[in-house]
C-alpha cells in the first residue's frame, strides 16, 4: 500500500511537469487556435538563461532563496522576451493566413530554436546547479516526499489559479476572452487585438522559463533537446483535459504523470509511452472534447 | 589556354598526390557531444596523446599520421555513416573507436565490408568482434567484467539479494545485466528485481520504488554515467541508501558532477565499479601516463582515455610491423600481437580478438574520488 503512495507521489510530481508546461500551450490555443509547437523549446531556453545566469551572477556557488528567485524572475523575463520576438516575427504576418501556415510555422520556429540551442549551448548536456538543495518533507520506510516535488505542484497550482484570475478577473482577462470568442468583433468593440495577442505569448513564454527552471531543479539534465519530448506531452496533456481549459491542463498532466508512473512501476518501463497514449486514445473516443473541455462557451 | 589547364590540372593532381603520400590516414569516431561526451572526448585525448608521439617519433613508414576524427553524438545511426565517410570518402587504413559498443557494432560492418582494420579501445560486449576478422578490441569483454562484479558483490559486499536496473535499448547494458544475474545466480544469491530504463529519461522514480518494494541489499546499474548520476541521486531521495554498483560505462570525468547532492559525488558515496585501469596505482608506467596526461588537458584521465591511447599505439605498432598500410596485412599483424605492454596492462590479442586483461574494482569515495578495492584476473 505504501509502495502504491509512493508511485502516487513519483507520478504526481512527475505529471505537475507536464502539467506546467501544458498551461502555457492552452492559453496560447485557447486565444489564438494556435497549437505553439516551439512551446517546449521556450521551456528549454528558459533552463538554459537559468543556467548561465546563475553561473555568471555565481548565484550557482552559493545559493539561497533570494538567488533562486532572481534567477527565476531572470528566465521568465527572457523568455518573456523571446515569446514577443517569436510572436511578432513568425506568427503575426501570418495573421490572416489560413491556420494551417500557422501551424507549420511554428514546427519551423521549433526546429529553429532546438538546432539553434545546440549551436549556442553545444549538444552536451549540461547540469543544473542545486538552486534549493533536496530535503525530505516526510520520511518513513516505504513513503518520502521531498520538498522540489512539492514545490513544484505548488508552483503548478499557484500558476494555474493566477492565469485563471487574469482571465477571468481582470481587464486585459476579458479583452483576451472577447478576442478568443471573435477576433474581428473584439477589433471593432475597440480592443487591440494585437497587444491582447502579444500579451498571451508573454504571459506562455514566461510560464514557460518558469517551468524549465522548476524542471531543472528536480531533473538536473539541460539539453537544447529537452523541450521537445515534454513539449509533445504536454500537448497530449493539454488535449487530454480538454485544450483551451485551464485546469484541464493540470488535470491533463496530471493523469498522464501518474498512468506513465504507475504503467513503469507496476507493469514495465518498456510500456510507459504506449499505455499513456492509449489511455489517451480511449479518452477522447468517450469525450472528444477533452475531460473539462466544452465545445462551446468559455474557452482560454 | 587549353594547354594551361590541362597543366594546372596535371600540377594538381601531382601536388595532390605528393599530399596523400606523405600521411597515413587514421579514421576516429566517437562520441564528442551527447549524453556520453566524456567517452568521445578523452578517447580522442588519448588517441591524440599517442598520435603526437608517434609523430614526433618519425611517424610511420616514413610517413606522419593524420588522424580524422568524426563526431557520432551518441547515436548508432550516425556512427554507422560516420565510418562509412571515414572509409569510402576519407580512405583511411584503419578505423579507431567506438567506446559504446551499440556504436561499435553500427560501424564495424562498414569496416569489415571494405577491408579495413577496426580497433575498438573499449567496447565490452562480445558481439563487437564476432563481426568478422576485421574488427579488434584492445580490452576485456562483458561476460568476465559480469562474473568480475557479481563475485565482488556476492563475496566481498556479502550480498545474497541484488536488484537490476538496465538501458534495455543499450547492448552493453543488456548484456552486462545478464552476465551479473547469471553469476549473482550461480553463486547461490538471489535476483529479486530486473527493471530498466531507456538513454535520454529524466524520471527513474517509478522504478526505482518498485525496486525498493523488493528490498534488494545492492543495485547493479550497468549503465553509461549520466543516466547513472541521475538514477543515484533519485534512489537517495526516494531514500534508498544501499550501495549502487556498475560497469566501466560509469567511468566519467563528470561522473562525481551529476551525482551531487549537497557536495560533489555524494549521490554514489560508497558505490563501486569495475574499471580498466585505478588511477592511484602506484605503477610507474601509469603514472608517468597521468603526469603527461595532466600536463596536456589539466583532469587525471579516465578509462576511455588511456585505452584510445594503448588502441593508437597498438595499431600503429601492427602497421609498422606490417610494413604496409594494407588492410589484409595491418589485419595479420594485429593479430599477432602479443604482450604489448600498455598503460592498461600488457595486451595480448587472443584468436577471437579480444584482449584478456584484468580489471579493478573502484569505490567512489569522498568527493566523488575513486579509490583502488580489488585486481581480478581473467
Amino acid at each position: 500500500m505504501q509502495e502504491f503512495l509512493q508511485q502516487l507521489v513519483n507520478g504526481i510530481s512527475w505529471g505537475s511537469i507536464y502539467a506546467l508546461i501544458a498551461l502555457g500551450y492552452t492559453m496560447v490555443y485557447g486565444v489564438l487556435q494556435l497549437i505553439n509547437f516551439a512551446h517546449g523549446d521556450v521551456f528549454m531556453l528558459g533552463a538554459f538563461f537559468g543556467y548561465y545566469f546563475s553561473r555568471w551572477t555565481k548565484i550557482a556557488q552559493e545559493p539561497t532563496l533570494f538567488g533562486f528567485l532572481a534567477t527565476l524572475l531572470f528566465a521568465m523575463a527572457a523568455c518573456a522576451l523571446i515569446g514577443i520576438i517569436i510572436e511578432r516575427t513568425a506568427y503575426k504576418p501570418l495573421r490572416t493566413r489560413p491556420r494551417l501556415t500557422a501551424l507549420i510555422t511554428a514546427i519551423g520556429v521549433s526546429l529553429l530554436l532546438e538546432n539553434g540551442g545546440q549551436l549556442a549551448f553545444g549538444a552536451d548536456p549540461k547540469f543544473f546547479p542545486s538552486l534549493i538543495s533536496e530535503s525530505k518533507l516526510y520520511e518513513s520506510a516505504n513513503l518520502v516526499i521531498s520538498n522540489l516535488p512539492v514545490i513544484i505542484l505548488a508552483v503548478s497550482l499557484a500558476l494555474m489559479l493566477l492565469l485563471r484570475f487574469i482571465v477571468l478577473s481582470t481587464t486585459i482577462g476579458k479583452a483576451m476572452r472577447a478576442t478568443a470568442f471573435n477576433r474581428e468583433a473584439a477589433a471593432l468593440m475597440g480592443i487591440n487585438t494585437n497587444n491582447v495577442i502579444s500579451f498571451t505569448f508573454l504571459l506562455g513564454s514566461a510560464l514557460a522559463g518558469a517551468g524549465g527552471i522548476l524542471v531543472a531543479l528536480a531533473y538536473p539534465k539541460i539539453d537544447p533537446l529537452m523541450g521537445l519530448l515534454p513539449g509533445l506531452k504536454a500537448f497530449v496533456a493539454a488535449v487530454l483535459g480538454g485544450i483551451g481549459n485551464i485546469p484541464g491542463a493540470v488535470l491533463g498532466g496530471m493523469i498522464l504523470g501518474v498512468s506513465e508512473t504507475m504503467v513503469a512501476g507496476y507493469i514495465s518501463s518498456t510500456f510507459r509511452d504506449a499505455i499513456a497514449f492509449a489511455l489517451l486514445v480511449i479518452i477522447l473516443l468517450v469525450k472528444p472534447t477533452g475531460l473539462l473541455g466544452s465545445r462551446v462557451g468559455e474557452k482560454v | 589556354m587549353h594547354k594551361a589547364i590541362i597543366m594546372g590540372l596535371v600540377i594538381g593532381l601531382l601536388v595532390g598526390c605528393a599530399k596523400r603520400d606523405n600521411v597515413i590516414k587514421i579514421g576516429e569516431y566517437g562520441s564528442l557531444t551527447g549524453t556520453t561526451a566524456t567517452f568521445g572526448i578523452s578517447t580522442k585525448n588519448g588517441i591524440d596523446m599517442a598520435t603526437e608521439e608517434a609523430n614526433a617519433a618519425g611517424g610511420l613508414l616514413g610517413k606522419k599520421i593524420q588522424v580524422i576524427v568524426e563526431d557520432d553524438r551518441g547515436l548508432p545511426d550516425e556512427a554507422s555513416s560516420a565510418v562509412k565517410k571515414l572509409v569510402t570518402q576519407d580512405k583511411v587504413v584503419a578505423v579507431l573507436g567506438e567506446v559504446a559498443s551499440s556504436r561499435s557494432l553500427a560501424g564495424a560492418p562498414i569496416c569489415q565490408e571494405n577491408k579495413i582494420p577496426m580497433v575498438t579501445p573499449s567496447s565490452t560486449n562480445p558481439k563487437v568482434t564476432e563481426i568478422g576478422d576485421y574488427i579488434f578490441r584492445i580490452c576485456f569483454i562483458d561476460p568476465f567484467q559480469g562474473e568480475a562484479m557479481a563475485k565482488f558483490t556476492f563475496e566481498n559486499l556479502k550480498v545474497k539479494k541484488a536488484a537490476i536496473l538496465k538501458d534495455s535499448k543499450n547492448d552493453y547494458s543488456v548484456g552486462l545485466a545478464q552476465f551479473f544475474a547469471e553469476t549473482f545466480k550461480k553463486l547461490g544469491g538471489q535476483i529479486v528485481a530486473v527493471e530498466s530504463y531507456f538513454e535520454g529519461d529524466q524520471d527513474f522514480k517509478a522504478q526505482l520504488t518498485s525496486i525498493k518494494g523488493k528490498r534488494p541489499e545492492a543495485i547493479f546499474i550497468p549503465g553509461y554515467y549520466t543516466e547513472v548520476g541521475l538514477i543515484a541521486r533519485q534512489a537517495r531521495e526516494l531514500g534508498i541508501g544501499i550501495p549502487l554498483l556498475g560497469g566501466d560505462g560509469w567511468d566519467s570525468p563528470k561522473l562525481a558532477e551529476i551525482a551531487t547532492i549537497k557536495a560533489p559525488g555524494d549521490a554514489l558515496k560508497d558505490c563501486y565499479f569495475s574499471n580498466h585501469y585505478a588511477s592511484d596505482d602506484p605503477n610507474p608506467v601509469i603514472q608517468d601516463f597521468i603526469q603527461k596526461y595532466q600536463a596536456k588537458y589539466n583532469e587525471v584521465p579516465d578509462a576511455m582515455a588511456v585505452l584510445g591511447y594503448d588502441a593508437a599505439h597498438i595499431l600503429y605498432d601492427a602497421i609498422k610491423r606490417a610494413g604496409s598500410t594494407e588492410g589484409p596485412k595491418v589485419r595479420d599483424e594485429l593479430a599477432k600481437t602479443t604482450n604489448f605492454p600498455g598503460v592498461a596492462g600488457q595486451t595480448t590479442i587472443d584468436s577471437a580478438r579480444d584482449a584478456r586483461k584484468p580489471l579493478v574494482v573502484l569505490k567512489i569515495g569522498e568527493g566523488g574520488k575513486y579509490e583502488y578495492m580489488a585486481t581480478v584476473n581473467p
